[in-house]
């Protein structure tokens, strides 16, 4: 078998359906009412206000159902999921196989029909693996009381920042604690959301090893500080080991720790925001604990937090009552600080979740955890000897489940950076994926080899990256206009940048343009 | 069709290859030229034209005749259109630069590309400010400016990707000053000049998907509202030099001076270009605050240009009440580096060594280190 | 010596052989040996205590699906819930669509080799933006309370106001989301409906409407299931005053109701399961935000925006418009945040628009019309019960007053429970002045003779 393989995406230029709509044409027809419906209310429409009436019907695309699989299909043959590829480009994705059973579980028929407002009586098996998986983290991060609320792991940056605000408005000292600290490398979202809670953000520098600066936090603290909001480890794939003293002078200073635990898959059973003395904790179910990304959601962030905390938490969580071993929704939480989602959660990222924590128990997670850091060790050693990469702070070179690596040296000798390595890399059926802002390592990728990945897996995802660094050394010619095998080719960036020329439906694309981007005349 | 001017500064760099620090003033160049120095801007200006000649965009060339441009037109092969002869009975000089930027300016040439040293922006800056976008070929000894490119290849590859609508807005970027004679002494020790509006690439991030695009004004803005948020009543401001805290003026609508030291009370101008002794005054009379930004590549908040704002301002004042403000994008450049302070009294810039707030958005603030 | 392991099927190299030479390579002994970083006192000093492990896939599935049996479902029981989740039918060509691994499984990729999930997402934001007669929707985000929330935050963007009027017949829960939400950027009042009719109270609008309102909320249909007829009175009442409508709406509805877009919406939202998602007990949800294309509206969305773009071979291309908005871009001066929210439940609400066709929504709207009046006027005879308590026109749920039965709407949904129907929601301590009353849904996987056995089993229970 060759080096490389020869890889070639499917290629289908399918036509946008708007293209393939005919009038008339028919995919899926709704009843009708039925007869004695029909001669007691007659049309149904005349019963409406009309001026409420639609005038014109939408102009949805009209297709015959061959024909609309045939347009998914292709879509979806155009589209690499990790059931795909080697999908360890998305690093702090933690893209990781998510097993069929698990997905047939949560499709069931069983939790697919449950409308969430139904007695609960009728509901106990659902909320019987809502409460369990509660009690299943309460083990994983060492903290007391969850909420399956959060959709997703900025989700659960809201629901602590929410938290937080309402802790310190029922303390009397909102008014007051107005400034959360994060770090240059936390997530987005760490920063992100408390900005759009109010607060001030006090932004912590990396040290040299990459590390946040422990002297800034000890300047940045005082007693406006709200909460304290940390990843660890940060995308650099760097463990805080002084993360403990990190919360103990933020306790001391009345600051609640909110603990971002988006990157836990290395560590699961090694370490818990219950060590490292955090009061609240997420986790993401569409990565560590492997529900799939659905192209960007549905996920969940499940919400820990301290026995101190639950009252805050948004209503209502889940309980468990033994005397009449009945579970139950628990709205009374009267401090609570309010509700972050629709009903009650993600239930089939929840059952996916609980049965994969089922399928592999303590030794298996602790296995997960262990193969991670290991697949990313071993990843680490062969990919830092690739020509023109270089590790982010040399000076901490301990890693655990990921690491932001540096193609500075490629880009001094060749000019080529790592965007150009991620257009290439499509020709080789897999990922690549820059790193979250801010940008300050130079040309970054992270690279997150989970567990699912076989050393197989990795040796070739390896000879991929010596292939592309080889070619921007000596055939920059091929790096330049990548990609070449891939569904399509080079995308015109302006038209996604300026006002004047940006499109985002078929509508607006329609009012501007005719043919193939041919400005429209203007009246 | 693109117009581009084009300067050559003939003397530049002349000073550099033999031991000289600079070729300020007929003295020293007549020195350098005793010392058999050659010129070597035309050389670099030349690789910057090379790039020019390959990027295939209809480019017409305005410049000067003879060694301040035509020259190095005439041998990359380019057309190009004489705009300023200067007089040839006499040896060029920065008169000639200035007159020429300025004739570049009236003709509305798209970019202004010069070959030279901070000595040749200095003179562009006082003939054109920030009218027209202007880059530097690196080509002198003294490269403090913001306004160059890394190399004279690279110079050319920018000029191409602005003059094809590639490039951002461009951005003001700082013209240093050194005192010649200090450097020759083994003392760098440079000032805030001016402005110029410098084109600069995009950091093509997620494939295409760019990091700057969105111009410093957005960035800028969030800054500003956080300092016009932070404004008690009835406190005076002192809003030091630099164009960042030039955006915090236009956001309260006032006019500042952009080099110069303002004062700000109430959202309207009380003071403006204080010297010294003003402001000290100030202090003395009423509640003052300070608003000072990052000068310089190096990261200076004291010394590279706000001179007027003295040690004994700053002990007076105290930290509590000097406020730092700064773009992310400028935080960004400067990762990994402290900020430096350079008063003039050493034991002041010990004790200002440590850590800092650094105002860089509505609601954000960044930790920054203090070094001297 | 290789030591005996357990090996698991979703660890590759956790079997014994691959793993040794791991660890060699990497020049360990154990996998322990590398964590460095993790000091003693972070260590837990004893094992997670989880549940014994279901090694095996038959005894999963035994357990789960013995757990997920105590479930009874909407399909198993008549079902009249409604009030935010509705029991619609799913096409199986949308689960057929949303089941392919492709999608189920990837995530964030380029438009090259992730190029079908964008062109999947940019006609989901057509659709929609054909459906709500908008130019503009973006990327779903986590629920239609989050919409709703974020669509009344970019009112306040846009317009510099500090202050929202919400509608006093909206969503109970939706409003404690969206408040929440709020806090503490914007403040809020709520507006009285009428309590004859149901909808918005005009005159208490126009008294609370001023120059420092950014927007007025309003649902139609509303929670009580009441299309607000005034709507576009509202918009002007509004429009006067230079604040913004923002106008939640049912997407199901809008093949015979007059889309939001046509009536003077500014920003509408709503969510999309009722476009064929599974409830999945309230977790089958995603919100949606649709505008003008104007520059000051497109600058304030925080959610991904896909847009199309030529490529250098005349393909259709896709990417992401304006991203510097967003907090992926740079989390400094970003519009709220954006993370993962609900993509494929976006792509299944594609399928199904696709599916249905303008033809297709309109006979879904017109079918739950009809069927919805039919139990309307059954339920109307039935002694003691009225469905008439509000007067304004409802399109798939209205509210039942019980309150003359002489039995609590708790008593009459045990019963009903007991005789396998789930009755309407309890809008005693829900909504004031609505005691005893419930609200009823009825979509189009009720037939006619399951409100005829409605019908009989109330009649049943009540006499």
């Amino acid at each position: 078998m060759k080096g490389n393989r020869e890889f070639h995406q499917a290629r289908w230029n399918e036509p946008l359906l708007f293209e393939k709509s005919l009038p008339g044409r028919r995919c899926v027809i709704p009843p009708r009412a039925e007869k004695n419906v029909e001669s007691m209310v007659g049309d149904g429409l005349s019963a409406l206000p009309e001026a409420m009436l639609r005038e014109t019907p939408p102009a949805l695309p009209e297709i015959a159902q061959p024909q609309l699989i045939r347009h998914y299909n292709h879509l979806s043959q155009e589209n690499l999921g990790v059931d795909s590829n080697i999908d360890i480009g998305q690093g702090t994705c933690t893209m990781k196989y998510s097993p069929k059973i698990n997905d047939m579980l949560a499709g069931s028929p069983k939790l697919k029909d449950m409308h969430p407002l139904q007695d609960e009586s009728t509901a106990q098996g659902i909320l019987e693996i809502f409460y369990r998986t509660g009690e299943m983290f309460k083990e994983i991060s060492g903290l007391e009381c969850c909420s399956l609320q959060p959709g997703g792991g900025s989700h659960g940056v809201l629901a602590m920042a929410t938290m937080v605000r309402a802790w310190h408005r029922s303390h009397g000292e909102d008014s007051t604690r107005d400034e959360i600290i994060t770090t240059f490398f936390s997530h987005p979202a760490d920063a992100a959301v408390p900005k759009a809670k109010g607060y001030k953000v006090v932004v912590l520098p990396p040290d040299e090893e990459g590390l946040p600066d422990m002297e800034a936090y000890r300047a940045a603290l005082s007693e406006r500080t709200a909460a304290i909001f940390f990843t660890n480890p940060e995308d650099t794939g760097i463990f805080n080991s002084r993360i403990r003293e990190f919360t103990r002078l933020a306790r001391e200073n009345g600051a609640l720790c909110c603990y971002d635990q988006a990157n836990a898959n290395g560590l699961l059973g090694v370490t818990r925001a219950r060590e490292a003395d955090f009061d609240m904790s997420f986790f993401n179910l569409h990565k560590t604990f492997s529900s799939p990304h659905g192209c960007g959601g549905p996920a969940t962030g499940l919400l820990m937090t301290t026995a101190e905390l639950r009252d805050y938490l948004p209503a209502p969580i889940v309980e468990y009552d033994a005397s009449s071993n009945r579970y139950f929704l628990d709205h009374d939480l009267p401090q609570s600080c309010g509700k972050i989602k629709d009903f009650y959660g993600v239930a089939p990222v929840v059952v996916r979740a609980y049965c994969w924590i089922m399928s592999l128990g303590t030794e298996g997670l602790m296995e997960v955890s262990r193969a991670a850091v290991l697949n990313n060790n071993y990843f680490m050693k062969k990919m830092l000897a690739v020509r023109g990469c270089s590790i982010s702070f040399p000076k901490h070179p301990a890693r655990v489940e990921q690491v932001r690596y540096s193609w500075e040296q490629l880009h001094a000798d060749t000019g080529f950076g790592t965007a150009d390595i991620q257009q290439r890399t499509a020709d080789f059926g897999t990922h690549y994926w820059m790193s979250h802002e801010p940008w300050v390592v130079p040309e970054p990728v992270t690279i997150e080899p989970t567990e699912s990945y076989s050393k197989e897996d990795l040796d070739e995802y390896l000879r991929i990256m010596e292939e592309i660094s080889r070619e921007c050394y000596e055939e920059p010619g091929i790096i330049r206009h990548a990609p070449h095998n891939s569904t399509i080719h080079h995308i015109d960036h302006d038209y996604l940048d300026d006002p004047g020329k940006w499109a985002i439906t078929w509508r607006c694309y329609r009012k501007r343009y005719q043919g193939y981007f041919e400005p429209v005349a203007a009246e | 069709m693109k117009h581009l001017g084009l300067i050559v500064n003939p003397v530049a760099g002349m000073g550099g290859r033999v031991g000289l620090k600079g070729t300020d003033g007929a003295g020293i160049l007549k020195a350098a030229r005793e010392l058999g120095a050659e010129p070597t801007a035309p050389a670099r200006a030349s690789q910057a034209l090379d790039k020019i000649c390959r990027c295939g965009l209809d480019i017409r060339i305005l410049t000067c005749d003879g060694a301040m441009g035509e020259e190095s037109a005439a041998r990359a092969g380019l057309t190009f259109d004489i705009v300023y002869r200067p007089d040839a009975s006499k040896t060029t000089g920065p008169e000639d630069t200035r007159r020429a930027a300025e004739l570049f300016a009236h003709c509305g040439c798209d970019l202004l590309l010069f070959a030279g040293g901070d000595g040749t922006a200095r003179d562009i800056s006082a003939a054109v400010g920030t009218d027209i976008p202007v880059l530097g070929i690196p080509a002198g000894v003294k490269i403090h400016s913001a306004v160059f490119a890394n190399t004279p290849a690279r110079a050319g590859e920018l000029a191409c990707l602005f003059l094809a609508g590639r490039c951002g807005e461009p951005r003001e970027m700082e013209v240093m000053d050194i005192d010649e004679k200090e450097f020759r002494e083994g003392r760098v020790r440079s000032r805030l000049y001016g402005y110029l509006r410098t084109p600069f690439e995009k950091r093509l991030l997620q494939s295409g998907k760019s990091s700057g695009g969105k111009t410093d004004r957005v960035e800028l803005d969030g800054m500003a509202e956080q300092v016009v948020r932070m404004m008690a009543p009835d406190t005076l401001y002192l809003v030091g030099p630099g164009s960042t805290t030039a955006v915090v003026m236009e956001k309260l609508g006032l006019k500042g001076t952009l080099l110069g030291v303002d004062a700000v009370k109430n959202h309207t101008l009380t003071g403006a270009d204080l010297s010294e002794s003003d402001i000290l005054k100030l202090i003395a009379a009423e509640q003052v605050e300070l608003v000072v930004t990052v000068i310089g590549g190096q990261g200076h908040i004291f010394g590279r240009g706000n001179q007027q704002i003295s040690p004994s301002v700053i002990r007076a004042l105290g930290s509590e009440r000097t406020h730092v403000i700064a773009s992310p994008s400028k935080m960004r450049e400067l990762f990994g580096k402290p900020l430096l302070v350079d008063t003039g009294d050493p034991q002041l810039d010990v004790e200002l060594c440590g850590y800092k707030r650094v105002i860089t958005g509505l609601n954000q603030e960044l930790m920054a280190r203090i070094e001297c | 010596m290789i030591e005996e392991r357990r090996v698991y099927p979703y660890i590759p190299n956790s079997e014994p052989i691959t793993r040794e030479a791991m660890l060699r390579e990497v020049g360990v002994g154990k996998v322990e040996d590398l964590l460095v970083d993790v000091p003693e006192e972070l260590r837990m000093k004893e094992p997670m205590k989880l549940p014994e492990p279901m090694l095996s896939e038959y005894e999963l599935k035994d357990h789960v699906e013995g757990i997920l049996n105590r479930n009874v479902t909407s399909r198993e029981y008549l079902s009249f819930l409604g009030a935010g989740c509705y029991n619609h039918h799913v096409p199986a060509v949308v689960d057929e669509v949303i089941g392919r691994s492709e999608f189920l499984t990837a995530y964030a990729g380029e438009p090259y080799e992730d190029h079908g999930r964008f062109q999947a997402l940019f006609e989901y934001q057509s659709m929609m933006a054909e459906l709500l007669d908008f130019d503009v929707c973006n990327v779903p985000t986590y629920d239609g309370s989050q919409a709703a929330g974020t669509s009344l935050r970019m009112a306040g963007r846009i317009t510099g106001r500090g202050k929202v009027l919400l509608a006093g017949n909206m969503n109970p829960d939706r409003k404690k989301l969206v408040t929440t939400y709020l806090d503490p950027v914007l403040s809020w009042e709520t507006v009285a409906f009428d309590p004859e009719t149901g909808e918005m109270d005009m005159d208490d609008l126009r008294s609370r409407l001023s120059g420092d309102v950014a927007a007025v909320y309003i649902e139609t249909p509303n929670y009580l299931g009441v299309i607000e007829g005034k709507a576009a009175d509202v918009a002007e009442a509004v429009h006067q005053e230079g604040g913004l409508l923002v106008a939640f709406v049912d997407p199901a509805s809008l093949g015979v109701l007059s889309p939001p877009g046509a009536w003077g919406a500014d920003i509408a939202c709503g969510d999309i399961q009722s476009l064929g998602i599974h409830m999945n007990y309230g977790g089958g949800v995603g919100g949606f935000i649709c505008t003008s294309d104007e520059k000051r509206f497109i600058e304030e969305y925080p959610s991904r925006l896909f847009g199309l773009a030529p490529t250098s071979e005349r393909e259709w291309g896709f990417g992401d418009v304006a991203w510097e908005r967003t907090s992926f871009a740079d989390r400094e001066t970003a519009k709220e945040f954006v993370g993962t929210h609900a993509a494929l439940w976006g792509i299944a609400a594609a399928v199904y628009l696709a599916a249905m066709g303008p033809a297709g929504m309109r006979e879904l709207g017109q079918v739950i019309m009809q069927r919805s009046l039919y139990a309307r006027s059954v339920l109307g005879k039935i002694p003691g019960v009225s469905t008439g308590r509000l007067t304004g026109a409802t399109f798939q749920e209205f509210v039942v007053d019980f309150s003359a039965t002489g039995k609590t709407v708790r008593q009459i949904n045990d019963e009903l429970l007991e005789r396998g129907i789930f009755g309407g929601r309890d809008l005693t301590d829900n909504i004031p002045g609505l005691s005893q009353c419930a609200l009823y849904c009825v979509t189009e996987t009720v037939t006619g003779s399951d409100i005829d056995r409605l019908a009989e089993t109330l009649g049943e229970i009540l006499a």
